[in-house]
């Protein structure tokens, strides 16, 4: 049985003193925990955010006497403490009793330090929920005992999988209001793991929980001998941090220092892998390769620097480096690109269509862009892919971006920060929509193969020369000119069947024409080709295609 | 080399966040109010544009009524630094005569500190300004974003804030609008002060506990810094052992009787403490929504 809650101090494990600077030391060494707890409406995230913060010493006795007053006036407790009173911060959530945005919660244990997100489960805030998921290692997915799966689950569930979360906990809660049966536990358990089936998790530990009354919380519930395992706080402590990306190493140029005439540093924080001084590196777009000579670190020079540390490189050579560049590692993959295939979430209410140019923000970069074309939108109920000519608020859906200028992008599960895009509105300034780069997709490679035989078909019939079908560039153009033209890479698909088809005849009606245009654009005289050869040619083997 | 500790990695995120404005603003200023996390927030901003000098002056929006140890502190890191300090106080509120003793907290913070802020980025046309708060210190705090974009005429608009995942910020604005930019937004208190002594932070001494003259007023321990503090009948400033969790105008600001006289004593109190730092600001009690009502008003 769950002992009554009484508003006293109690903290699960908070360290008793700190006499001396080796402790102090030692609480420094911490590691930091990020997570996000979701689900459906009402199925007690605060609540139980507002436990584990009680729970670990992280609420003070004002706060609890404040909280006491306020579950008076708002609580849905009936007069008990109602503890997501402790993180619903704005009047409008305390007076409608929900979430509405995403509010960050702190608290440690000897071990770890956790930054918690706490998000809404209304739909209409999604873009809140996926702002707190777009920083998590872990995410606890509330589900509500008494009413199983929900539209939410799911929904969450995806976002949280595509934001590249790679391990969840599964807390099924309020499971004193089922009779802490195990039989509840057991068949939600089932249908969560099938969910999970379709997602990218590698690990999902599900365990039942009463955030109101503190089972299994901070330690192993009395009411529920048949669950054997750790309590929650036992799995955030001890739960493996998701891996941050892979190892390639990418940087971000976020402000050139320029102090004086004698020092000129390129300053940034590391994306993904590592750098050490004598690295060769290289500059991209524009590809200039030279070494790194020094690191400064935020505690002075350093021979080595790792992801997430914000360092200022110095270079051998004097290139022409400025924000929104990219330094990598020469002979890695990392590359620039005219175009990227990337899976948006729309936060404003202004619906997103193909054919308009919007800004768009890719680690330091932001550049003009233009959806050429939205493959599909995604169903979050049951995770299908519908057709979809605009992207409404909330909605996820797969779309083509072509930047108008050359833009350094990673597949978000390579590098989060180069990975993760802004939309933004260049009228408003509103940003628009979320959205990951996707790493090579199948449909990208399909409208490749059909840029392909374009190429080689019209070589064959003499209106281009024959060496262009063995030229990635060539396919390159016949692909982005159709997909300019008809403003829909699916279009073009769909266009190129019966273009092959009726021969050369039809091709060289709409056709030549742009291409004489690519070709007058872009290989306009000799500096241009050479230009175009050796770097154009090189960024596109590079890149996507 | 593996992950970095918890406290690197707060460190790194500020330091981008200290960059980001500075690449990507006009005219920052970093608004500097003595305390610890001031204290924090400037040693960041060092580290952030080393081997240089900070790219941006400092902003003190000056009350008149800080404790004469704040402005000792202050004006010795200025020197020390060679910082760029700019110090504004309210002279109509002067003027008009409010004070914490004659107004009120609730007029006094207002009128020197919400129009003495709005004055001084008026004043230089300031289109970013960073501040140490950090979301652990009050519930609307906790609801804010890094970035938080504010009007013309300076108000947050919590309902019209813009996502802000990742770290990646959209840091367009209108002309006339304008940031107020919090890079220790995921600090904790405690976080500040292990950071404090980790690197040797300097702060000031109001925080360590010495005997200090204080009066009790409505349970709180209220310093008696200079004359101007009236003692009310019967009153009699009693030496005690105090020290401040948190420092602002020395009327409105309760002492704690404490006998941590270093930096580990402190933290081990802070983490033993059953109360909030902001529990002896007087300002914050007003109301359940005070702190909200506050900021859309253009306090920090």
């Amino acid at each position: 049985m769950h002992a009554a809650l009484k508003l006293v101090a109690s903290s699960a494990d908070a360290p008793q003193s700190f006499s001396d600077a080796a402790q102090i030391n030692a609480a420094s060494q911490r590691s930091l925990l990020r997570f996000i707890t979701c689900g459906s409406v009402d199925d007690g995230k605060s609540t139980l955010l507002g436990r584990l913060l009680f729970e670990t010493g992280a609420v003070f006795e004002d706060q609890l006497e404040a909280l006491q007053r306020d579950s008076a006036r708002f609580g849905t407790t009936d007069g008990e403490p109602d503890f997501a009173l402790l993180v619903d911060g704005l009047s409008a959530e305390r007076e409608q009793g929900i979430t509405i945005d995403v509010a960050y919660r702190y608290f440690s244990t000897k071990n770890r330090a956790f930054i918690a997100a706490d998000t809404p489960g209304h739909e209409q805030y999604t873009r809140n929920m996926a702002t707190g998921a777009s920083t998590a290692d872990v995410a606890i997915i509330l589900i509500d005992a008494r009413k199983g799966l929900l539209p939410q689950t799911r929904r969450h569930s995806y976002i949280v999988s595509m934001l590249g979360v790679r391990r969840v906990i599964v807390a099924i809660n309020k499971i004193d209001l089922v009779g802490y049966d195990e039989n509840v536990f057991r068949a939600i358990e089932h249908d969560y793991r099938a969910l999970a089936a379709s997602l990218d998790f590698v690990e999902t530990l599900v365990i039942p929980v009463s955030a109101r009354y503190g089972d299994n919380i901070v330690s192993a519930s009395a009411a529920m001998p048949w669950h054997k395992g750790p309590s929650l706080l036992t799995m955030l402590e001890t739960i493996e941090a998701s891996p941050a990306g892979d190892t390639e190493f990418r940087f971000p140029v976020q402000w050139v220092n320029r102090p004086n005439l004698d020092f000129r540093g390129f300053s940034g924080t590391i994306a993904s892998g590592s750098v050490a001084v004598g690295d060769r590196v290289i500059a991209l777009p524009r590809r200039q390769a030279t070494k790194v000579v020094g690191i400064l670190g935020p505690s002075g020079a350093l021979d080595e620097a790792i992801a997430g540390q914000s360092v200022t490189l110095t270079l051998a050579d004097e290139i022409d480096v400025s924000r929104g560049d990219v330094i990598a590692r020469q002979g890695a993959t990392t590359a620039a690109q005219r175009q990227a295939t990337v899976r948006l979430l729309g936060v404003a209410e202004a619906p997103i269509a193909p054919g308009r140019t919007y800004l768009v923000r890719i680690g330091t970069k932001v550049a003009a862009a233009r959806i050429i074309a939205l493959h599909h939108a995604i169903d979050v109920h049951d995770y299908s892919e519908v057709s979809a000519d605009k992207l409404l608020m909330n909605a996820i859906g797969v779309a083509v971006l072509r930047f108008e200028t050359d833009v350094v992008v990673a597949p978000y599960r390579d590098c989060r920060t180069l990975g993760s895009l802004l939309l933004i509105d260049p009228y408003t300034n509103d940003t628009v929509a979320l959205g990951i780069v996707e790493a090579d997709a199948a449909h990208e490679r399909a409208e490749t193969a059909v840029g392909h035989r374009l190429v080689v078909g019209l070589a064959r019939s003499g209106l281009l020369p024959a060496e262009a079908a063995g030229r990635k560039a060539w396919r390159h153009i016949v692909w982005w000119l159709a997909g300019a033209a008809l403003t829909s890479a699916i279009a073009l698909a769909i266009t190129a069947r019966p273009l092959l088809a009726f021969g050369a005849g039809l091709a060289d009606a709409v056709l030549r024409p742009a291409l004489r245009l690519a070709h007058d654009l872009l290989w306009r005289n000799a500096e241009e080709r050479r230009r175009a050869q050796a770097e154009k040619a090189l960024t596109l083997d590079g890149g996507s295609i | 080399m593996g992950r970095l500790t918890h406290l690197q990695a707060l460190e790194a995120e500020s330091i981008f966040i200290l960059r980001e404005v500075v690449a990507t603003c006009e005219k920052p200023v970093l608004l500097y109010s003595i305390g610890k996390d001031s204290a924090v927030l400037l040693h960041l901003a060092l580290k952030a544009f080393a081997p240089g000098k900070l790219p941006f002056p400092l902003l003190h929006v000056d009350t008149g009524w800080k404790f004469r140890e704040m402005i000792e502190f202050r004006d010795e890191t200025v020197r020390r630094l060679e910082l760029d300090l700019i110090v504004h106080i309210n002279q109509e509120g002067v003027d008009a005569g409010v004070s914490p003793v004659a107004s009120g907290s609730a007029v006094h913070t207002d009128v020197m500190k919400t129009q003495g802020l709005k004055q001084a980025l008026e004043k230089f046309g300031f289109d970013a300004a960073f501040g140490g708060a950090r979301r652990d210190e009050e519930k609307s705090r906790a609801k804010e974003r890094i970035f938080s974009l504010r009007t013309s005429d300076h108000r947050w608009d919590p309902k019209a804030q813009r996502p802000e995942p990742w770290l990646a910020f959209n840091t367009r604005k209108r002309k006339g609008e304008s940031f107020r930019v919090f890079p220790l937004s995921n600090w904790t208190e405690a976080d500040v002060w292990d950071y404090i002594a980790l690197e040797g932070v300097p702060v000031v001494p109001l925080y360590f506990a010495k005997r200090r003259p204080v009066v009790e007023r409505n349970g709180a321990l209220i310093m008696r810094d200079d004359e101007r503090l009236p003692l009310l009948p019967g009153e009699t400033p009693q030496m005690r052992l105090v020290r401040f969790r948190t420092l602002g105008c020395y009327p409105l600001t309760g002492a704690v009787e404490s006998s941590a006289a270093s930096l580990p004593e402190i933290i081990a109190e802070m983490r033993a403490s059953r109360s909030s730092e902001r529990q002896g600001r007087v300002i914050d009690h007003d109301s359940a929504s005070s702190m909200e009502m506050k900021k859309q008003e253009g306090y920090f």
